[in-house]
Parts: C-alpha cells; structure tokens; sequence
C-alpha cells in the first residue's frame, strides 16, 4: 500500500523503476488519494483518468494555465470554459517524453491574477495545513496538491511569486526558474517578461529534478535560451564559503509577521552554523519601487494577452447585435473582477500620453532593479530573505483588499522583475503554518540555489506533510 | 491662385516567403478558407510567435535597395485594437525601432530626376482576410455576420512610408512603377496589386505654389492599379483646390477610391482618435542584424531600376527607358541591339509586339529577336505575328519566319492594285472627293487579294500613286 502522503517524487520514481509498481497503478494511487481529499481542497479543476501507453515514470499535476491537448485548460477563468487545447505546451510535451502521467490540471487564479487562488472562478482552494486558509497563488491549486499527497510534483508558473509563494504557504519547495531557461510556448499567458513555468514539489532534489526535464531552449520560444551547464541533483550537507546576502531593508519591514521573522532568522543562524558567510546587502529601490514597478508592468501586459479572449475563435461568446456588443459582452461576462482590474490599469499605463509616465517609467526603474540585484550579487552567491511576510491568511481576509492582496508579493516580486531564478523552501512553523525561505540567485544560478536549498533542507528536517494530514498517515 | 500637390505614399508589400511571418504556415493564395493556419496564426491562448529569418533578411535587402540606413537593433512592438481579422487583438509590428530608415529613391522625370526620400520601412504581420455578408456597405457595420479566412493573418508584409515629396499623380505612378520593379527583381515579392500582395494608400494634401507649407491631408485607400493611385489622386488634388477656393476649410478624412465611377467615398468617421498603445512585445527579442549579413545582401543588390532606366535612356529616350525597365524589358533590349538589331526598332518590337503578344522576355533568344526586328518591314504580316507570338517557345528560330519574305515586286503588284480600284469606282470617286481615310481599305484589299503576302509599305506606296493619278 502506497502512501502518497510522504512519498518524494524521487522515490515513487525507484519504486517504478523497481517494478513495484507500474505507472499506471501508481496513477490510480493518486486518483485515489485525490478522490478522498480533492473536496475539502479544491486543488484539481479537472483529473485526467488515462494513462498513455506508453508512460514510463509517475504522474504530475499542472496548473491549468498549462496547454494540454485534448484536455480542458481553463486559466481558472470563464472565459475559457470548455476551451480545450489543440496542442500541448512544450512543458506538456516534455513532461510526456520524460515519461510522466497527468494527473490533472490544479487551480490558479484566474489568468494567475492573485496571491489566493480566491480569484479562481472555479472557488478558491484551501489550505491542506488549514482548510480555513489560503494555499497561496496564483499556484495555490498545485501547491495544495503536492502538499496534501495527490501529487508528487507538480507545474506551477510564476509572474510576480505564483510559485514560490503558494510553496512557501504549503510547506513545498518552489522554483520559479530564470527568465528563458523554460518554454513558455503554451503557457497562457499573463505578463509575458515575466511569466515562467516552474516546478514545485516535496524536496528541493525533487524540484531540480524537474526542472532539468522541463528547461532548455524551446525553437517556439523566442526567449528561450540553451541552459549554460546541466542540472545538477543537489548533494551535500555544508555550506562553506557560500556567500548569502541578507537585504538590510529586511530589518524595517514591519510588514514581515514576527513568526516569519523569526522561523527565517534561525534558519539564517543554521547556515552559518554550516559554515555559510552571511552579511548585509542593499536593495534600496527593489523593496521601495519593485511592487508599484510590478503593477505597471504586468497589467501593461496582460490587458494585452488578453486581448485575444474576444469569443471569435474560442471559448463562450455571448451574442451581441454588432461586433463589438458581442465582444464586450463576451468579456464581461467571461473576466472576473481581478482581470478586469489589470485590464483597465494596463490600458491607462499603455495610453498616448501616459505611457511614458507609466509603463516607460516602469521599464526604466526595472532596469535599476536588474542593476541593483547584479550589484548584489556580485558580493554574495544568494540573496535570503522569507519568502511570503505572513504565513497562509484566513479565506476571505484579503479579498475585499487588493492592494492588501498585491504587498503578499513583496518579497517575490523584485527578483521577478530582475529575471533571476528564486527558490522556496520551507524553513519552519509559524502558529503551526509554514514559513518560507526565498533564495536568489544570479541567472542561471539554480544549481547554486538547488545546492544550498538542499543543505538546508536536510539540516532543518522539516517535515512537508500538514499536521492535520500526519494521524491519516498508515490509516 | 496656382497650387501645387504634396503627396506621400504609404505601401505595403506582401513578401513571398515560403512561411508565415511569426509561424511556419506556408503562404499562399488558394487553399481552403483557413486550411493554413495554427495554433500561433489563430491566436491560441499560450501560443508565441517565432519570426521568419528569410523575411527579416529580405526586409533588409528591401531597405538597401531603398537607400535606407539598416538600424542595428529593431524592436517589434505590438499594435492593439480589437477587429475580428486580428486573433490576438494586437497585430506585431515595428514601431518606433524600424529596420530600415532614411532611404531615397531618385525617380527619373522629363525635368531631371526627382528625389522621394523613404522616411522608413518595417516589418509587421499582415491580418485575415474578413466576409461581411449582409448590409450594403461591405462593412462590418450593418453585416448580418462576418466571416474571417485567417490564411492570410500572418503573412509578412513590409510597409514603406515616403516622405511627402512626389509632386503629382504621374510621379507618383513613375515611382510605384520604379519600386514595384525593383522589388521583383530583387525576388522578395511578386507585387500584384490585383492580387493585392503590393497595396497603396495615398497621403495628399495642396499648397500654394512657391509655399512651403503642409496643409490638411486627406488618406485615399482601395485603389487597386497603378493608374487608379494616378485617378484617385488626381480628382483629390481637384477635390481640395475646389474646398480651398471656396473659401473653406478642409477637413482631415479618409477616403476609398471608387475607380468604375472615379469619385472619392469618406470612410466614417470615428470619434475619437486611435490609441494603439504599443509597446515593445515582450515574445520577441530585438532584431540586430550583423555587419556581415547586411553587407552580403548589399552586395546581391542587382543594379536599380533607377540607374538601367539612365544607362537606356541615354541610347533611347526617357519614355521608352521606363517602359523598358519598368517592364523588365531592358535585358532583352540590350542583348538584342547586341546581336545587331536597331536600337529603336528593338524598343518598339520589344515594348509593344512582344508584350502585346503576351511572351515572356526572359524566355526569348536575343539573337533570334534581332533577326525578326531587323527582318520585320520585309516579312508578311501573317509571318512577322506568328513569329513574334512564338519566341518564348524552346529552340525557336526565326529562320523559317525570315523565308517568306513579303511581295516587294511592284511589277507583280500593280496589276493587282489596278483591279482593286477597278472593282471599287464608289470609292475611288469618294477618295478623290476627300474621304483620306480610304486609303486603308484599299491596301487591305489588296492584302487579302495576295493572302497576306504582299509588303504593306510597298502596297500603300502603289495604291497611293495610281489613285493620285
């Protein structure tokens, strides 16, 4: 009997490759498993019951931004209700050849719009530490599956922390990878310099993992690059010599729970006690302009992505006397209030006479950014601070609040921005919630981040199974 | 007052390439309504564009035969609007960062050559193709429904925008003629307007003469050939003299040209101004081509039109230079004179027989030419035609042609000539009261009298000389 509560992804894989059980069985295990708790959760939109043939290895959840042929891809949103994908995204399509089974597509804000999943127009998913409380998001539908056991890893794509946010509220590891080492040709797309798929799963070995599957130059994307040196399954239980940067603006943020702070300060002790050198880094304008930067330029973009979404080709169209009723209406019955929002904020930030003001200014103070983190990491190997300022919020607290939503972001945010990879790993409890540890590194530094994740991990021994979850354990 | 016309031209060029500009649909015109298309020509949700290598290659060569400086690095930025021919609800095309800019075209005029500078040209995505069925308009206001063929949506197309420096509808028919020909020699485009794969807007507006102003300008859209661009702007250019002599103010509009009435239809207005909000689309990198492909490319440059239309026109004269460049004439002219033909008899067999006879010049022996051009005043009608029909045919040769010469023999004709005239008292009393023009009756007479086979010159010298008498 298997017990996908504690399984890593690493070791459902020994136990196919030994034959205990075979792709298929272990598929039917998750389908069990996400047949018993998906309810309270509300992490799958949608399960997959078919495995192909041909699977070698075991399964995988995505987030349903992620094309998949022949299988419904929502984005969480109306407007793509019954919208089934007549191609697979590259990520799709390399997890197939990798020999990995669908499992199902998980839930995400809509468009990945938010830090919930409470902007998901299929309902919000919840927490498996605390049903009560938000998974996270945009990603919060994967980050609650890999938690909760009905996946071993799953695809999350990450815009401004859809990642490693919802990873760092559900006791995951998360990797939101470096702009253009991962295809996003099939991704729906949200804010296309910033959007990158990544993996999100149990252990930091298990995420690297992943992501040498799913990275590497994409001829559909033209953004993609070949990666500079191969992934590497992180090793070893020492940090020496390796430079960590703590932002010292880290110290006045008072938005940072006294939980976080403190799970995140001990965790800083610990790899120093490994032989880490850590000291102090300046990141003035990320932590002053990074959100407002953020929320010039995603909504720039987006309310051009999604321009597309007009009922001609795809998805429910609500009829309408002329052209243009039909496409109004089509997009105000099929947009929930959050992309409507970014909609109307992006398209005042594009306008003649604004733009310079708005998305030109942004484009310029992103370039500071870019600076400011190079800057930094030309001292130090990562830059450490906690992931998420609070641990998971109660449903419901934010959701009247959007600028309250919007600063959940503020630490993910900046290295976003800068393109650079960003790693979560869970490094404590909070009041019985997880607290998140966020690594960055420079680009294409994820074996750096994978190293010293892995280190960590070991040496804090945090348990990723909830403790709710932990009596069912064996049942 | 006297005016002067100020006129820009705004051209779109549909290039050949085998695939589409930003996925590898292929181009083409015929196929099935929307049988080339895929997920990133359609718009699909998560489906990026991947630009064609070819066209931005060719966009370059564009812009060096154009005289444009190369920028190093061109931005595609994305033009949003929503219309049901635009599956993204934003076209890409360069903006602000084009390929090429600051070009020149000299176009030669019986005053000297005149300069029309090439403010720039860029690379962008051509739309659909949309059906409004219903309504009288063709619109899609008032349309009972609209249906998109997204075969075309996608294709790359290069726009080139003039400076408003050409000065009257010929010029600006001499210039389209001169582009156009430069294009399809330099292979990257079939330019048929009928097929709409070169398309022509018009930027016109009228000053005083001996002003320097820039007046309101009014766009004309939809004219479909060479000389409909000529017609539109000529009645436009009367059109605005006619408001500015009334004593009105002209107002900036947009108009199609209806070229089976020749009147201007205004586009309605809109009430408000486009906002495009581009911006740098952020699925592609900049283009920055290298120093060494920008150079081989500018060494493939085959010589202008421009320059061959000086090198003919010294030998001929200007009219007959264009029309033999502009036709892709001029090679055959020169290997034909080469091979011994008259310069002159050359142009005019070549610019009106051959073309008339639908031939293709590359496909014609010049050597064979040059025998039928300097053959031609001794051959029979019959004979002359059907060899000039027959050039482009494999292995032709003029030989057999040249054998039937025509009957020059006065001796043989002119009873032939005396019993024409004999049958036809009417008309010689007609003739002689006047009526000049009989002269060609009577000469065809006689050419049927002799099956074609007399010289028409010799027969109209006879027959003019007996009814003189």
């Amino acid at each position: 009997m298997i017990d996908t509560l504690r399984l890593s992804a690493e070791e459902a894989i020994a136990l196919v490759e030994r034959k205990e059980v075979t792709p298929a069985e272990l598929h039917g295990v998750y389908l069990g498993a996400i047949a018993e708790r998906n309810d309270e959760l509300n992490a799958y939109l949608r399960t997959v019951d078919t495995v192909d043939a041909d699977a070698t290895s075991i399964p995988i959840a995505f987030k349903d931004v992620i094309s998949t042929r022949g299988v419904e891809t929502t984005a969480g949103s109306r407007i793509l209700e019954g919208y089934v994908p007549v191609f697979d995204a590259t990520v799709a399509a390399r997890c197939k050849t990798a020999g990995l089974t669908l499992l199902g597509k998980t839930n995400t804000d809509e468009f990945a719009m938010g830090s919930s999943t409470e902007n998901s127009a299929y309902g919000p998913s919840h927490n498996p530490w605390d049903l009560e409380r938000v998974p996270g998001g945009s990603g919060g539908g994967s980050a609650a599956a890999v938690a909760a056991g009905l996946a071993p890893w799953a695809l999350g794509s990450d815009t401004g922390g859809s990642i490693k946010q919802p990873a760092a509220l559900c006791g995951n590891v998360g990797l939101r990878p470096t702009y253009g080492t991962v295809p996003r040709y099939g991704a729906v797309a949200f804010a296309s310099s910033l959007d990158q798929i990544g993996p999100v799963a149990r252990r930091v070995r298990d995420c690297a993992l992943l992501y040498s599957i799913i990275a590497g130059r994409d001829p559909r994307d033209a953004t993609t690059v070949e990666l500079p040196a191969a992934v590497e399954l992180p090793e070893g239980d020492r940090l020496d010599g390796v430079r960590i940067g703590l932002p010292k603006q880290l110290d006045e943020l008072t938005a940072i729970e006294p939980g976080v702070r403190s799970a995140f300060e001990r965790t800083i002790e610990l790899a120093r006690e490994l032989g880490a050198e850590v000291g102090e880094c300046d990141l003035p304008l990320s932590f002053e302009y990074g959100l407002p930067c953020y929320y010039l330029v995603a909504p720039a973009e987006a309310s051009s992505n999604l321009a597309r979404y007009d009922g001609v080709r795809y998805g429910p169209r609500v009829e309408g006397s002329t052209y243009r009723e039909m496409v109004e209406r089509t997009r105000d019955h099929g947009f929930g209030d959050e992309p409507k929002r970014r909609i109307m904020l992006g398209t005042y930030a594009l306008s003649a006479g604004y733009y310079d003001a708005f998305y030109g200014q942004a484009q310029r103070v992103r370039t500071l950014l870019i600076r400011e983190h190079r800057d930094a990491l030309s001292r130090f190997d990562v830059i450490a601070t906690p992931t998420s300022p609070t641990v998971a919020f109660r449903i419901g607290d934010k959701s009247a609040d959007p600028l309250a939503m919007y600063a959940c972001d503020l630490l993910t945010i900046p290295s976003c921005l800068a393109g650079l990879p960003g790693l979560s790993v869970p490094c404590g409890l909070s009041d019985g919630l997880p607290v998140g540890l966020q690594l960055i590194g420079p680009q294409f530094g994820e074996n750096a981040l994978f190293r010293a994740g892995h280190v960590l991990e070991q040496a804090l021994g945090f348990d990723p199974v909830p403790i709710r979850l932990r009596s069912e354990e064996g049942a | 007052m006297s005016w002067e016309p100020v006129i820009g031209l705004e051209i779109h060029v549909q290039l050949k390439t085998r695939t589409k500009m930003f996925c590898r649909c292929p181009v083409g015109f015929g196929a099935g309504e929307n049988t080339q298309t895929c997920p990133v020509c359609l718009g699909f949700p998560g489906a990026l564009p991947v630009p064609n290598g070819q066209a931005i290659e060719w966009t370059v060569k564009l812009g060096l035969a154009l005289g444009c400086e190369i920028a190093p690095k061109a931005v595609f930025s994305r033009k949003n609007y929503f219309y049901p021919d635009l599956p993204k609800g934003y076209q890409i095309s360069q903006y602000d960062l084009p390929s090429c800019i600051n070009g020149k075209v000299l176009v030669p005029l019986a005053e000297g050559d005149h300069e029309v500078r090439i403010v720039r040209a860029h690379l962008e995505e051509d739309a659909a193709k949309t059906l409004h069925v219903g309504g009288q308009t063709g619109r899609i206001g008032g349309a009972a429904h609209s249906l998109v063929d997204f075969n075309r949506g996608g294709t790359p197309l290069v726009e080139i925008v003039t400076a408003p420096d050409i000065r009257s509808s010929e010029e600006a028919k001499q210039f389209l003629q001169l582009l156009r020909q430069a294009i399809v020699e330099l292979g990257v485009s079939d330019a048929e307007m009928e097929k709409g794969t070169l398309r022509v807007d018009a930027n016109v507006s009228v000053r005083p003469v001996g002003s320097d102003e820039l007046r309101t300008r009014c766009e004309l859209k939809n004219m479909n050939s060479f000389n409909y661009v000529a017609r539109g702007i000529d009645a436009e250019i009367a059109r605005q003299i006619g408001v500015w002599e009334g004593g009105e103010e002209l107002r900036q509009e947009t108009f199609d040209f209806d070229a089976a009435t020749g009147t201007l239809t205004p586009r309605r207005t809109k009430e408000e101004a486009d906002d495009y909000r581009y911006f740098p689309e952020p699925d592609l990198v900049p283009v920055e081509p290298s120093a060494e492909m920008i150079e081989r490319l500018r060494a493939e440059l085959p010589e202008s039109p421009v320059s061959r239309i000086r090198r003919v026109q010294a030998e001929l004269d200007l009219d007959r230079a264009v029309v033999l460049v502009t036709g892709g004439l001029d090679p055959l002219w020169e290997a034909t004179v080469a091979e011994g033909a008259d310069r002159l008899q050359a142009a005019n067999v070549i610019a009106n027989s051959l073309v008339g006879a639908g031939v293709d010049p590359a496909a014609v022996a010049p050597a064979e030419l040059a025998k039928l051009v300097t053959a031609r005043e001794r051959l029979p009608r019959q004979a002359y035609d059907e060899a000039i029909a027959r050039l482009g045919e494999p292995g032709f040769s003029a030989d057999p042609y040249l054998a039937q010469e025509a009957v020059s023999d006065t001796s043989e004709l002119e009873p032939i000539v005396e019993r024409v005239l004999g049958a036809h008292p009417a008309q010689v009393e007609a003739y002689r009261s006047g009526k000049d023009g009989l002269l060609g009756f009577f000469v065809g007479q006689v050419m049927k009298e002799t099956g074609g086979k007399a010289n028409a010159r010799v027969v109209n010298e006879i027959v003019s000389r007996q009814l003189a008498g």
